[in-house]
């Protein structure tokens, strides 16, 4: 059963990575682009972790672990230029 | 049997959050509602997978608490980095009549660096 | 004496937690070498944070904590149907202003995360003077019910925590 399950599970939010992926590429905005962003850093931490179920495993939690304080520093920094780039100062 | 179930539906609901949350991305047609889905459907989806991570973990080997962390760090940087992008928009938005006065005449603390 | 080996007592307690949830496994060497990091790296920082936040009634903060997790997964039910079955042209997205009784920058701050976390709402801004936080509904007929509610569903409760 739960088998069954972790495929269904990896098919949706593998899905939810080409959504998102979608989003990035069409933009308009750079804001939609960095959301874009953040929402793959989620994701692929969700398939990570999903990896990991299926193999059975701990090693893969260090890299969740890493890749979320990774995501959240990278979307403040862009979020941060984009702010403080376009305003002459 | 009853662990496997309780397992099974975490791992389905949170693949269901998941993919709401970037569907809502793709959907939704302005840049302020599209914040809407990531921000809080994602946050739970990968929530929900690790809970299911932990109690597999606890199930079958033996139990393993880290993956709280992620999902505190997670639920602590989610609220943030929404912020910043909220202000992203914001900044594209300065100067536009849509954005909401303030009753006493003040300025927001974003655009108010003319 | 105690006041300088323990600037954040919170803090120490906190790295402590933290470490032992690292290493994932409960041994006495841990919790020396986890009490030995929440000893130094308060007192290596306190220069940069002088004073520490107040939190005159801190058990209330569970009560607090538990209701916004149950928000936060009603709130998700509530928007994923919003997301699935609710065409663009039927929704009605709005600006909403929620003046703020909330005077501690740490009391503003979990207000704004809650507000992020929950129902159909983010917060976006806030006013020059503190006065004012600005709110962004996804899907909001009538946006003083709106604010209505989170004046009186958190600010409240935490206004009771904080001052």
């Amino acid at each position: 059963m739960i088998d069954i399950a972790l495929y269904i599970a990896l098919g949706a939010v593998g899905l939810a990575q080409l959504l998102a992926m979608a989003r990035l590429v069409i933009g308009p905005h750079v804001g939609d682009r960095i959301l874009a962003l953040d929402t793959m850093v989620i994701n692929a931490i969700g398939l990570i972790i999903l990896m990991g179920i299926l193999w059975g495993t701990q090693i893969y939690f260090e890299s969740a672990m890493i890749i979320a304080m990774l995501g959240f520093v990278s979307t403040v920094a862009l979020a941060r230029f984009v702010l403080r780039g376009d305003i002459i100062e | 049997m009853l662990i496997d179930a309780l397992i099974a539906a975490l791992l389905l609901s949170g693949a269901f959050f998941t993919l709401v949350g970037s569907i809502g991305l793709l959907k939704l047609n302005s840049p302020m509602s599209r914040l809407h889905g990531p921000t809080k459907a994602s946050t739970l989806g990968v929530g929900s997978l690790l809970m299911a991570s932990m109690v597999r973990a606890f199930a079958h080997d033996d139990g393993s608490l880290h993956e709280v962390l992620v999902m505190a760090f997670l639920f602590v940087t989610a609220p943030i980095s929404g912020n910043f992008i909220a202000k992203v928009h914001l900044h594209k938005l300065r100067g536009k009549p849509d954005l909401a006065v303030l009753p006493q005449g003040d300025s927001w603390a974003s655009t108010s660096r003319e | 004496m105690a006041g300088k080996l323990f600037p954040h007592p919170l803090l120490t307690a906190l790295l402590i937690l933290i470490w032992c949830l690292l290493v994932n496994e409960f041994r006495l060497g841990t919790l020396v070498f986890g009490t030995i990091l929440g000893v130094l790296i308060p007192i290596a920082t306190h220069a940069y944070w002088p004073d520490r936040p107040r939190v005159p009634r801190p058990w209330r903060l569970a009560v607090y904590v538990a209701i916004v997790i149950w928000d936060i997964i009603v709130a998700n039910i509530h928007v994923a149907f919003i997301v699935l079955f609710k065409r663009n042209s039927d929704m009605s997205p709005a600006w909403v202003v929620v003046p703020l009784d909330l005077r501690t920058p740490e009391a503003i701050t979990m207000l704004a995360g809650t507000i992020t976390l929950t129902p159909g709402t983010v917060s976006a801004d806030l006013s020059a003077d503190g006065l004012a936080l600005l709110v962004h509904a996804l899907d909001a007929p009538d946006p003083d019910a709106v604010r209505d509610e989170i004046k009186q569903r958190y600010e409240r409760r935490l206004l009771e925590i904080f001052e």
